[in-house]
């Protein structure tokens, strides 16, 4: 029930897109992963992440796929937002991504 | 027998001795029940019992260990682990069956990765896999090891390593393994030697009782012959007496044996790195990179801002000289917004001073915050990657207006010695013709471009010797400049800290080397005994 009301309420956003470089040591490795996927959680909007524009587009809120992305230290990684939170949820994605997840 | 030597390599530094613990897979013997929906309630609980078992874990360790274990709760947590071996369930497959090859899909997925990082997380999803299956036989999932032994095996499994008391002097030697995975970080911190690598150990059934492993080194020695075995417990006393001694040298001037002197600096990667260090370890800062200004969301750093960080590093120095080296952008360090993208080859592409060049407003910017900070200390201003003098002539001319500009407008400033990083055979080769007040030796780029190899590409990484004749003539030829011009000629990559590589490096004229902080004590026992 609550699903399907959030996957209505996904479609009739208009969805989002920004890119940024990881800076971090090593990428989106195992610490990163967790942080982007928590991050991630606090929000209602639907969130992917890809390495290229055009996808292929991979569940930011699940740590085991985002690790499957295996995203390496100076790649570019997009992002894919859509839903009644997107902006915060984008801004706050970039944020963790721009800061190196805090380990810069 | 005979004593079994394998060479692997070093995965954490040390010296060990003790018996030999093999880690065994434990064999699973499972009832196997008819029913999916049993088998999926059976995986269901197994993986919600790891996930306890581990928060239990996560309460008794901190910092860098807690991290690896959440990591591993995060990823329990995922349906996504678990989907395809449901689906098998329901197909008719047992439990442990469907949730191994579920997992191992997993793990083949990891070594399968082109970074190193990456291939080295399998043994976190190992780890993973085979606490569930425990639970699922009912087993406990770490073997006992006492913290004396030689663990030794294909791999070691983060959970493992933890329930380990490592001081009690027991060491890790790895069939494979990697010098990138969590337990080798864990072990370097703790002070485990690890050596990983060793290709399949040679043995049927009965395994060796006794092992010597050299973490420096990278070798073990299995069952050792009673002379082999004495000669190494000298060296390994002979280890803790330089420990113990160094500690205690930490504070003293580095003399030689036959009385050099020779100058310690620190290497410094940001201020946060000085934090609760004494300044009378070291003769002053060798290297302060300044990339990580640079780096994180707020944009490029201003005046202000670099100007504060760069006087409370002077501050902390009280007057020993400081050198702090300007943006070394490009390469493997892309800064958003500075650096170019897509360049087939970084490493030979727009970085350091020529990416300074190539964007004068922010390096305007960096070198007016380092004459304001000048007033506060000693400092010196080293310019990376510089090929040929031209490019130092129009650094130092860009130097000498920003200083000009802010006399005129009545700031408190000083006008640093400019000098180079020698990384570039060209530069080392021809060190005379520039205009340098000094001259600082990056051997690790030295190295890269001398040999044509760079030291993380597994397939080359031995052609990266920073000890190779070639090097260490190309580092003599600078120091000989430096000796005919009256600069000082320092080095700071890490051959510095490569204690091996001490006697070759003094003997080719040096007399300042630059190394991170947890390498002072070390080098200055070295030093101590050294003789011309």
């Amino acid at each position: 029930m609550h699903d399907a009301n959030a996957n209505r309420a996904a479609q009739t956003f208009v969805p989002l897109a920004a890119s940024a470089v990881l800076v971090n040591p090593v990428g989106l490795h195992a610490r990163p992963s967790v942080k982007l996927t928590q991050c991630a959680k606090g929000f209602v909007a639907k969130i992917e992440i890809a390495l290229a524009a055009d996808g292929p587009w991979t569940d930011a809120k699940s740590p085991v796929k985002v690790m499957r992305v295996k995203a390496p230290q100076g790649a570019t990684l997009h992002f894919r937002v859509a839903g009644p939170d997107g902006d915060a949820a984008l801004a706050a994605m970039l944020a963790l991504v721009h800061d190196g997840f805090g380990e810069a | 027998m005979g004593e079994i030597h394998l060479t692997g390599h070093p995965a954490s530094p040390g010296l060990a001795i003790g018996p030999v613990a093999v880690l065994t897979r434990a064999v699973a013997s499972r009832a196997a029940k008819d029913d999916p929906a049993q088998e999926a309630a059976a995986l269901k609980a197994a993986i919600e019992g790891a996930a306890a078992e581990l928060a239990e874990l996560i309460a008794t360790v901190h910092g860098e260990a807690a991290e690896i274990l959440e990591f591993q709760v995060a990823m329990l947590g995922d349906d996504a682990l678990a989907e395809s071996a449901y689906e098998a369930i329901v197909a008719g497959t047992a439990a442990d069956d469907a949730w191994r090859a579920a997992l191992d899909a997993e793990v083949a997925g990891y070594r399968a990765a082109d970074e190193e990082y990456f291939r080295a997380r399998a043994a976190d999803l190992v780890d993973i896999r085979d606490r569930v299956l425990a639970g699922l036989n009912g087993t406990s999932a770490i073997a006992k090891i006492s913290g004396d032994s030689v663990v030794t095996g294909d791999d070691i499994s983060p959970s493992t390593f933890l329930a380990v008391d490592w001081t009690r002097g027991g060491a890790i030697a790895l069939a494979s393994g990697s010098p990138s995975s969590h337990v080798a970080m864990l072990a370097r911190s703790r002070g485990a030697p690890m050596v990983v690598g060793l290709g399949p150990l040679p043995w049927n059934g009965q395994p060796p009782s006794l092992a010597l492993v050299d973490g420096d080194a990278g070798t073990v020695i299995f069952d050792p012959q009673p002379e082999t075995r004495r000669l190494f417990e000298q060296r390994l006393a002979a280890a803790n007496a330089a420990r113990i001694a160094a500690d205690a040298g930490r504070l003293k001037p580095a003399l030689t044996a036959d009385g050099r002197c020779i100058a310690v600096l620190l290497n410094v990667a940001a201020p946060e790195d000085l934090a609760g260090l004494d300044p009378a370890i070291c003769d002053g800062i060798g290297l302060v990179r300044t990339e990580f200004l640079f780096e994180g969301s707020r944009g490029l750093p201003d005046e202000d801002a670099q100007y504060a960080v760069y006087r409370r590093i002077l501050e902390w120095a009280g007057g020993r000289p400081v050198t702090i080296r300007t943006l070394d952008a490009g390469g493997d360090k892309p800064i958003p917004g500075v650096t170019v993208d897509g360049e087939r080859n970084p490493f030979l592409g727009l970085r350091g001073i020529r990416l300074s060049l190539a964007r004068p407003e922010v390096f305007r910017v960096q070198l007016r915050a380092l004459c304001r900070a000048a007033v506060h200390g000693t400092l010196k201003v080293m310019l990376p990657m510089v090929a040929i003098p031209t490019e130092f002539d129009r650094a130092n001319a860009m130097l000498d207006a920003e200083f000009d500009a802010l006399k005129a407008e009545g700031i408190a400033c000083a006008r640093p010695p400019l000098g180079i990083m020698v990384e570039i055979p060209s530069a080392a080769l021809c060190a005379e013709d520039f205009a340098a007040a000094f001259y600082s030796i990056g051997s690790n780029d030295l190295t890269q471009y001398t040999m044509a190899a760079a030291r993380d590409i597994g397939a080359v990484a031995d052609l990266n010797d920073a000890g190779h004749p070639a090097v260490l003539a190309l580092i003599a030829r600078t120091v000989e400049a430096g000796r005919k011009r009256g600069a000082e000629v320092s080095l700071c990559g890490d051959a510095a800290a490569d204690t091996r590589l001490t006697s070759a490096l003094l003997a080719t004229g040096l007399t300042v080397l630059s190394v991170s902080p947890i390498a002072v004590a070390r080098l200055k026992a070295v030093i101590a005994r050294e003789t011309a």
